[in-house]
């Protein structure tokens, strides 16, 4: 399995990974109509945190010891046996937000006005996930995690 | 005697503890047979979904908690709608109401908790109804399908409960009256800003709140129908039917005689495991590890029910494993509410000190004791609350950095390098191909 990991050290905080994201995750894949006109708003699954010079480029991590999967209320979390990542099943999520209180980085994000949470796949339908494919700093980078190596 | 019938696992209930102990069991043993005994008809469902079956009723199907092959596929036996009325634990036997008795050589009692009723005039009423599990919400929905025109309903008790069948009943139409004993709605899991939140929202969706006062009675004039809740001041609701959502307590009928120490639940270790060889208990049923209270307590929630049985079921299959420990955790949405609570949500002495921040109608706000957090609520937007929760459940100092838990700005960025670095690993195991942006950036002329 593959993984998003920031280089903090050449991330400035410019948002583009979160701009793309949005961009991605609309109906109308036009970035003013995505931003400006589109209703429901698309939401990005990733989000920039900054402090001082530090900016980090914060999404799911498809942790092994998922706690948000354990956490889930109606078991629409669970883990993709053929790409082990973490998936929401929109369907059956409720958007009560136990799984963002469960995990470590607070990502799950509550699409508040369709009741759902929404989270990153790592673009499953692209080549590189949008945010690494867009990242003007080389700050993302994409790569296997250790456990698939051995 | 019934002849005995030996399973390696047998796990009483079919919820989240069951299922969490199931699940474990089946990565570390893969053949040992299980078996899942439920008094409940039915696959393993979301009970917390039980509001939503009744604010809209949907097919059961819909509720399931996991996919519909998965006690095929986990090779896990079933005895739905049967009822284990007694454990011997010497024996390593249980026995169903159906007559007949079960071997087993590991036993998880994950039997959950049941509504308490309390003794009360009129209690037995037809229109009386508890709302715990998915045949409450099909008797209330039942009801509701048989009244045509107005109805009223009295809610007693405003915890978790109350609330989730007010909003229910609320969407079909039913005018609902609240009486909670104490001064606040949800006083149990909410400080009183979030209380005061979560009362607002349920007045403008059209609730009746009344609060300080206590029902005595339930009235009746015509064939045992409810017609109205008498309170201790002698006021009297009108009303068509009563919800009793007092509270839960352990389920603990079928180890009251077998001698396995019980206090308000089942006593269980970090392993999960009773004082009785063999035996392990988790979920609403047992009192276990409160990593804020550093003591074991009833923390009955759905997220605990499952890390519990998680561990309960490593350590039946043979891999020790330590519970971490949970402690009271919710997070709410109801009437479009957000709201996220975990631990103390009010400090019980002046040895905590609590960190407050309110802006554009979010609040915020931790209890701290000796640098480490004790509890946390959020209200209005819960995103990266879960950062909170964890370090409060990974025992991490605070103390140098504890302003910024609560700043308008938080993030993980706003947490120590050690602390972010360790939450992000951000950095790709050495030797690894890595991909960055597939074009080149465009040249940028500066200074043109």
């Amino acid at each position: 399995m593959k993984k998003v990991y920031v280089k903090e050290d050449v991330c400035i905080g410019c948002g583009l990974c979160e701009v793309y994201c949005r961009l991605k995750h609309s109906k109308s894949k036009d970035l003013i109509k995505a931003y400006k006109k589109e209703i429901p708003r698309p939401l990005s699954r990733l989000r920039v945190d900054e402090s001082g010079i530090v900016s980090l480029s914060v999404r799911c991590q498809h942790c092994d010891d998922a706690p948000c999967i354990r956490a889930c209320l109606t078991g629409a979390l669970s883990r993709d046996p053929s790409t082990s990542l973490v998936m929401v099943d929109e369907e059956r999520c409720i958007g009560c937000g136990t799984c963002t209180l469960a995990c470590p980085l607070g990502v799950p994000k509550l699409d508040t006005s369709q009741k759902k949470m929404v989270k990153c796949d790592l673009c499953q339908d692209e080549e590189l996930p949008v945010c690494v494919a867009n990242c003007p700093n080389e700050a993302l980078l994409y790569a296997e995690v250790e456990e698939a190596l051995a | 005697m019934v002849a005995t019938k030996k399973t390696k696992y047998l796990i009483i209930g079919n919820s989240a503890g069951g299922i969490g102990a199931a699940e474990a069991i089946r990565e570390v043993d893969k053949t040992g047979t299980i078996t899942i005994v439920s008094d409940e008809p039915y696959p393993a469902y979301s009970r917390p979904l039980i509001s939503e079956y009744l604010a809209l009723p949907c097919p059961v199907e819909k509720m399931a908690y996991r996919q519909p092959d998965f006690y095929e596929k986990n090779k896990i036996k079933t005895l739905l709608g049967e009822k284990v009325i007694q454990v011997n634990p010497d024996k390593h036997t249980v026995k169903l109401e159906s007559g007949t008795t079960l071997g087993w050589q590991k036993l998880l009692l994950a039997t959950g908790g049941t509504p308490i009723f309390p003794e009360m005039e009129g209690n037995r009423l037809k229109g009386v109804f508890t709302f715990n599990k998915l045949d409450d919400a099909k008797a209330i929905d039942g009801f509701l399908n048989q009244h045509r025109g107005r109805l009223r309903a009295v809610v007693i008790g405003g915890g978790l409960i109350g609330v989730s069948v007010t909003e229910a009943l609320l969407k079909r139409s039913v005018e609902v009256t609240v009486v909670e004993m104490k001064d606040r709605v949800l006083n149990t899991i909410l400080d009183e800003e979030a209380s005061v939140f979560e009362a607002q929202a349920l007045v403008h969706a059209g609730t009746n709140i009344i609060t300080g006062h206590t029902p005595e009675k339930i009235n009746s004039y015509l064939l045992g129908e409810v017609c109205g809740v008498t309170l201790d001041d002698g006021c009297v609701l009108p009303c068509e039917m009563a919800v009793i959502t007092i509270g839960v307590r352990p389920r603990l009928e079928v180890v009251s005689e077998s001698g396995i120490k019980i206090n308000r639940g089942i006593v269980v270790d970090r392993r999960m495991a009773t004082s009785a060889p063999d035996i392990y208990a988790c979920g609403d049923a047992a009192e276990a590890h409160d990593f804020v209270y550093g003591e074991n307590r009833l923390t009955p929630v759905w997220p605990n029910a499952y890390e519990g049985g998680r561990a309960a079921g490593l350590n039946m299959a043979g891999k020790p494993t330590e519970y971490q420990g949970g402690t009271a955790m919710n997070a709410l949405k109801y009437f479009g509410v957000y709201i996220a609570s975990a631990g103390l949500v009010t400090p019980p002495d002046d040895s905590y000190e609590t960190l407050i921040n309110r802006y554009d109608g979010i609040y915020r706000k931790v209890i701290i004791k000796k640098g480490k957090l004790a509890g946390m609520v959020f209200a209005g937007d819960i995103e990266k609350s879960g950062i909170i929760y964890n370090l409060m459940k990974d025992g991490v100092n605070v103390r140098k950095f504890k302003e910024v838990l609560v700043a308008d700005d938080f993030g993980l960025a706003s947490l120590p390098e050690s602390i972010w670095k360790d939450r992000l690993e951000s950095s790709p195991p050495e030797g690894v191909p890595v991909v960055t942006s597939i074009e080149e950036p465009e040249e940028l002329v500066i200074g043109d």
